[in-house]
């Protein structure tokens, strides 16, 4: 094969079918909010710990209605728990209990 | 009889596992305070005005201290006088337990108890003073309003099996003594009463019953009472030297936090104290109703009361025996695991750190840490830094472009661990700077700065003091304008840190200040706090509009308060502008010089 010093970018699909989706029925149970999220990114844009850990409420809730459990737990781990971001959620969403809840259901050894 | 051993043996086991369960250097620290003679004498003084005199309720309402020192002085008395008797007219009965409480039982007035009479008349006299504290206690339970509650406690089944039998155990009393008066003697009570029975009653056989019917209302109060909220009873006897000895809950359920949750007496003060209660579905989630759901070991419930509260500390405060609901409560969220732990150590902390040191040598210099918080309001460190720069202190910003946060939100959750990675990178950053003044602008910074942080010798100031400090100092002068300013205290700087007074003499002399309705340390939280878990805003909005109404009791201009989360709460609901204390020093600031200029 040709060396172009190049190659294309590695495929962004999600197979939404090869998805295990129970921890996040779950955590829908919990926190029936987390479809309220319209990824409007107020929580990002007022996180103090995203400027050194690139963390995101937005992302992480994105992540985890598409299965990528490693990226969101990653990000979690930087969260200081500071509680910004609920207080600017347009739509009122409990972040802050919203992210204890992640962190019950989800495990961090399953990456 | 049986009920006397069933409780001491109770108390006994209980004491001996609470004591067991300290960690061992509290152990040590509290066997050491018992044998120090000032804090003996402090835990006599406590054990007396709080246990027997309540103080603390006689501060909040005089008919519901009443209330309660006539049932336990009164009882205490009688119990003493009791003995006292004893002692004098049957010294070889003075070791049994249970002879003065049915002396008059046993006794037959003759020429040598006849000298007694004085001591007829006190004890009659203090069981006078029971009856009549019983006789409120039954009012209560129809009209609280009385005595200044609005709501008091729902009463659990086993704590009306002690209430009833505690109520039937003094006028049992009375008409057994009174039976007997004319054998045993009397005194002003039981014998008048005697004449009564006599009109009636010949026969002295009448007199058993209710002798009997007085030992077993003693016998069931005190077999149910470890079940009870009665229970408080010897519990707080023990909690208080604990409390003294600086014993602090280590542990969610053993040691100190297990004596604290049998010490409540379901009083219900923290019923009326908690700024959820404007809604009614939050009642249930008051202090009062967390200890006895600690006390059945439910799960759920603890879980689900110690998430929803707003860790202002108000019940706290106003708590007769002094409960900490707020720290019981973190306790309870510590217990919680996760499955995920923050990981801080790709924190980069040399950016900060440049970003916090100063060009020039610093000693004597200002570091100011904004705050998580202060980032929503900026209207806060706007005010702040102008007046530093007026007065022409030398500063540096810490985290102008955000920074780590302090942990206190962390902490509120009850995940220790993470709280610590912050503060120790917090501290490495704040000791690198080499300022030595550390000014703040957010209480809940502030709080955990001051309890949890070991900076050495550099001194943690909130702006509010700063401020109070350089208006004192003459530094800067202020404009007296003829706005009507209320205070807000926020709870973390007030019931939190204790600072009252500084903000209130900054406004003094920026204007007319007024009171709100209930200040100090009864002030209402905005319902804005991180300390709650799960209330959600829209269960908020009725919190803060009850404390926006209590605030507005006398009509101010404007509301000020001193910490930027509840400026931002404040805001969306009040009809009057809302500011923070930095921005009423900005606006009416003469700075030193300018006066010089003037003169």
């Amino acid at each position: 094969m040709m060396n172009f010093g190049f190659k294309i970018a590695p495929s962004a699909t999600i197979n939404l079918d090869n998805v295990d989706m129970e921890k996040f029925t779950l955590l829908h149970e919990m926190e029936p909010d987390v479809y309220k999220c319209m990824a409007c990114g107020s929580c990002s844009a007022t996180c103090p710990a995203g400027r050194f850990t690139g963390m995101s409420v937005r992302k992480v809730i994105l992540d985890l209605q598409r299965g990528r459990e490693k990226e969101a737990v990653r990000m979690l781990k930087g969260c200081m728990l500071c509680g910004k971001c609920s207080m600017v959620c347009p739509r009122g969403i409990n972040t802050r209990h919203l992210i204890l809840s992640v962190c019950r259901i989800y495990n961090e050894d399953k990456q | 009889m049986i009920g006397m051993i069933f409780i001491l043996t109770w108390c006994t086991v209980g004491m001996i596992r609470i004591i067991a369960n300290l960690p061992k250097d509290d152990r040590k620290r509290f066997f050491l305070s018992l044998v120090n003679p000032k804090i003996m004498l402090k835990n006599i003084r406590d054990i007396f005005c709080d246990c027997l005199f309540h103080v603390k309720l006689w501060k909040r309402n005089r008919l519901l201290g009443y209330m309660h020192s006539s049932i336990a002085f009164g009882w205490f008395m009688l119990i003493v006088i009791g003995h006292i008797e004893v002692f004098f007219y049957a010294p070889h009965r003075a070791k049994l337990l249970y002879f003065p409480i049915f002396f008059r039982y046993f006794m037959a007035e003759d020429d040598s108890t006849m000298g007694g009479a004085f001591f007829f008349f006190l004890m009659d006299f203090f069981l006078l003073v029971v009856l009549s504290g019983i006789a409120l206690a039954i009012v209560k339970r129809v009209h609280s309003r009385f005595f200044g509650m609005r709501r008091t406690t729902n009463p659990s089944f086993m704590d009306l099996v002690g209430l009833y039998s505690l109520w039937s155990i003094f006028p049992l009393r009375l008409f057994a003594e009174g039976f007997t008066a004319d054998i045993s003697g009397g005194s002003f009570l039981t014998e008048s009463l005697n004449h009564v029975f006599h009109a009636f009653l010949g026969n002295h056989m009448n007199m058993l019953p209710t002798w009997w019917a007085y030992s077993l209302a003693l016998g069931i109060f005190f077999c149910a009472l470890p079940f009870t909220r009665y229970m408080h009873i010897p519990t707080e006897i023990l909690l208080i030297p604990l409390r003294n000895a600086g014993v602090r809950i280590r542990h969610p359920r053993k040691g100190y936090a297990e004596a604290e949750v049998y010490a409540c007496p379901s009083c219900g003060v923290c019923i009326d104290a908690c700024p959820m209660g404007v809604m009614k579905t939050h009642i249930k989630d008051t202090t009062v109703y967390l200890n006895r759901q600690l006390r059945r070991h439910n799960e759920t419930r603890i879980e689900e009361i110690s998430d929803k509260c707003l860790l202002c500390g108000k019940c706290t405060a106003v708590c007769p025996v002094g409960v900490e609901g707020d720290r019981l409560r973190i306790a309870q969220r510590s217990a919680r695991k996760y499955n995920i732990s923050p990981d801080y150590s790709c924190i980069d902390t040399d950016i900060l750190k440049k970003e916090a040191s100063f060009r020039a040598p610093a000693s004597g210099k200002v570091l100011y840490f904004a705050g998580c918080m202060t980032a929503l309001t900026p209207q806060i460190r706007k005010s702040v830094e102008s007046v530093l720069t007026r007065c022409g202190t030398d500063y540096e910003f810490m985290d102008r472009d955000g920074g780590i946060c302090c942990g206190r939100p962390m902490l509120m959750a009850g995940r220790f661990d993470a709280a610590e990675e912050m503060i120790a990178k917090n501290t490495d950053i704040i000791l690198g700077s080499g300022a030595d003044t550390l000014l703040l602008s957010c209480p809940i910074c502030y709080r955990i700065f001051r309890e949890n942080y070991n900076l050495g010798k550099m001194r943690i100031v909130h702006h509010t003091e700063y401020f109070a400090e350089l208006i004192g100092s003459g530094t800067i002068g202020m404009l007296h304008g003829s706005d009507r300013y209320v205070f807000h205290d926020p709870c973390e700087l007030g019931r939190g840190c204790g600072i009252y007074d500084e903000p209130r003499a900054v406004l003094s002399a920026a204007g007319e200040l007024v009171e709100a309705e209930k200040h100090h340390r009864e002030s209402i939280c905005c319902g804005g706090s991180l300390g709650s878990l799960t209330l959600g805003f829209g269960k908020r909005q009725a919190m803060t509009e009850n404390a926006l109404h209590n605030l507005t009791a006398a009509s101010p201009d404007s509301i000020v308060t001193a910490c930027p989360l509840c400026l931002s709460t404040f805001h969306r609901y009040a009809d009057r502008p809302v500011m923070d204390i930095a921005e009423v020093v900005d606006r009416n600031m003469i700075p030193a010089d300018s006066n010089d200029i003037d003169d």
